[in-house]
């Protein structure tokens, strides 16, 4: 009999190979306790935490956590149904009330996760005989929104403005298309060339959907992303967002100004069938999307946190992933994945947690140490992360 | 020899100049060669080579129809195809 698992042996034989050398599994870290967004507890000891989507530090905000306690005493533990029957409360109204108001947009559709988000949204809206055209970097959810529904499938390259213009202009002019971008794209932490990729696609006819997941809260005036900060928000049909990175609880979302838009919720599949987020949850996010309205001083120390990071881990002698400062995510290029390991466990034992990142949801079979800064890492937090990342990078020879 | 038949050596012969700067292993090409076996392409390699074919022949090979196509000799035909849809 044929064992379905054979085509994982490669995966299992490189894991192994790579334990075998001591390493600590990079893929099985335990948080023991979690002590505020910055900080756990993990193998005993205190770490700063470098490597979560807490970009705006909502995770222990008092009023968030209250919310939280408030509607699981009031509601219960969770809906026990889908938001088409009898999984929809106040909560999850009031959290769409808020996302519009958050956007200043006509609608808002809140499903169970962000990754249900893109594919439910994608694969719903672009069907048989549409296509739909999108960075080849895309994250994992939009490609799999992509292969649940039946569009033809056109990528292009990373941020590359004429390989999008050249490839709408190919298609039949009567057909309809779906341009999907990112405002971040999370692996290099590079953000899109929104204004010139926006307007080309609404010359060639395209609708615009935007994921602004790893921007929202933080990039843009009033933190609704990257699509804001370059001035094209108006013309984006669609943004795509989570509860959590920034939020800092769980789902995920749509907001759109299309005048049909509400009909989603009765034909889009991963919208349907699945039960609804808890009270808790929806309560969290409402709280929480409603203060980051107002957090433009939290943005600005964010944004202090980035570029000074960014600048001391070249001046370090690191390689990253972008020439300057894009967003909260700061790419560190590791030579390769036995290296990268052994950083990323050299920086643990400092006392400090990044994400090792490797192929496949690295671009060009790269591996990375993905930082992700928080609005609540202190000054002295980050002067600390530099300090470990010179002692690590010296004890593993990636820097001299 | 027809018409169509030259037009498919032409297309044939394109196909195996472009084929070439990424023929980094230097592979001996033929209609049957494979280009994720034989050539051992990532995707990366895979977007740049479609680009380029997109480029010249000005059409557009979407990921669907690039999971039909293995060979090159099956690429030749689907471009043969979409030109003489184009026409």
């Amino acid at each position: 009999m044929p064992d379905l698992f054979s085509k994982f042996d490669p995966l299992i034989a490189q894991r192994e190979a790579l334990l075998e050398t001591g390493l600590t599994d990079p893929f099985n870290l335990v948080m023991e306790k979690v002590e505020s967004p910055t900080v756990a507890i993990c193998n005993g000891r205190r770490t700063i935490l470098l490597g979560t989507y807490n970009y705006m530090g909502m995770t222990f905000d008092p009023d968030v956590v209250a919310a939280g306690k408030q509607a699981l005493d009031e509601f219960g533990s969770g809906t026990t149904g889908s938001r088409v029957l009898n999984g929809t409360y106040a909560g999850h109204k009031a959290v769409e009330q808020a996302l519009r108001d958050f956007y200043a947009m006509d609608h808002a559709m809140v499903f169970s996760t962000g990754y249900q988000a893109n594919l439910g949204v994608i694969s719903t809206i672009a069907g048989k005989d549409d296509y739909i055209v999108l960075d080849i970097d895309s994250h994992a959810s939009i490609y799999d929104g992509c292969k649940m529904g039946d569009a033809q499938i056109v990528p292009f390259r990373h941020n590359d403005i004429e390989a999008l213009e050249k490839r709408l202009k190919r298609i039949p002019p009567d057909a309809g298309k779906l341009v999907v971008l990112e405002g971040v794209y999370s692996m290099l932490g590079d953000v899109a060339p929104l204004k010139e990729m926006v307007a080309i696609s609404k010359a060639n006819g395209a609708m615009v959907l935007v994921d602004e997941a790893h921007s929202m809260g933080f990039i843009g005036e009033h933190g609704r992303g990257v699509a804001e900060a370059q001035g094209v928000i108006d013309d984006v049909d669609f943004i795509v967002g989570t509860f959590s990175k920034s939020v800092g609880t769980v789902g995920g979302f749509c907001v759109s100004n299309h005048p049909k838009f509400e009909i989603l919720r009765l034909v889009c599949r991963p919208y349907v069938f699945t039960a609804s987020l808890p009270p808790s949850v929806v309560a969290t996010a409402a709280t929480s999307v409603r203060k980051l309205m107002d957090s433009a001083d939290k943005r600005a120390h964010l944004w202090e946190n980035s570029k000074r990071l960014h600048a001391g881990l070249r001046q370090l002698g690191f390689q990253l992933g972008t020439d300057e400062p894009q967003s909260a995510i700061i790419a560190v290029i590791m030579p390769d994945l036995e290296t990268g390991a052994a950083m990323w466990e050299a920086l643990l034992d400092e006392g400090l947690y990044v994400n090792l990142a490797r192929p496949p949801a690295t671009p060009a079979g790269m591996t990375l140490l993905r930082c992700s800064l928080c609005a609540l890492h202190s000054e002295e937090q980050v002067g600390e992360i530099l300090g470990m990342f010179a002692a690590a990078g010296r004890a593993t020879g990636c820097i001299s | 020899m027809t018409d169509t038949a030259s037009d498919r050596q032409q297309t044939y012969a394109k196909v195996l100049e472009l084929i070439a700067p990424f023929n980094k292993k230097g592979v001996a090409i033929t209609e049957a060669t494979r280009f994720a076996q034989d050539l051992e392409w990532d995707s990366l390699t895979v977007l740049d080579f479609v680009a380029n074919i997109e480029d010249e022949f000005d059409v557009i090979i979407s990921m669907n129809m690039q999971a039909e196509i293995e060979t090159v000799g099956q690429l030749v035909d689907a471009l043969q195809r979409l030109t003489a849809a184009r026409a």
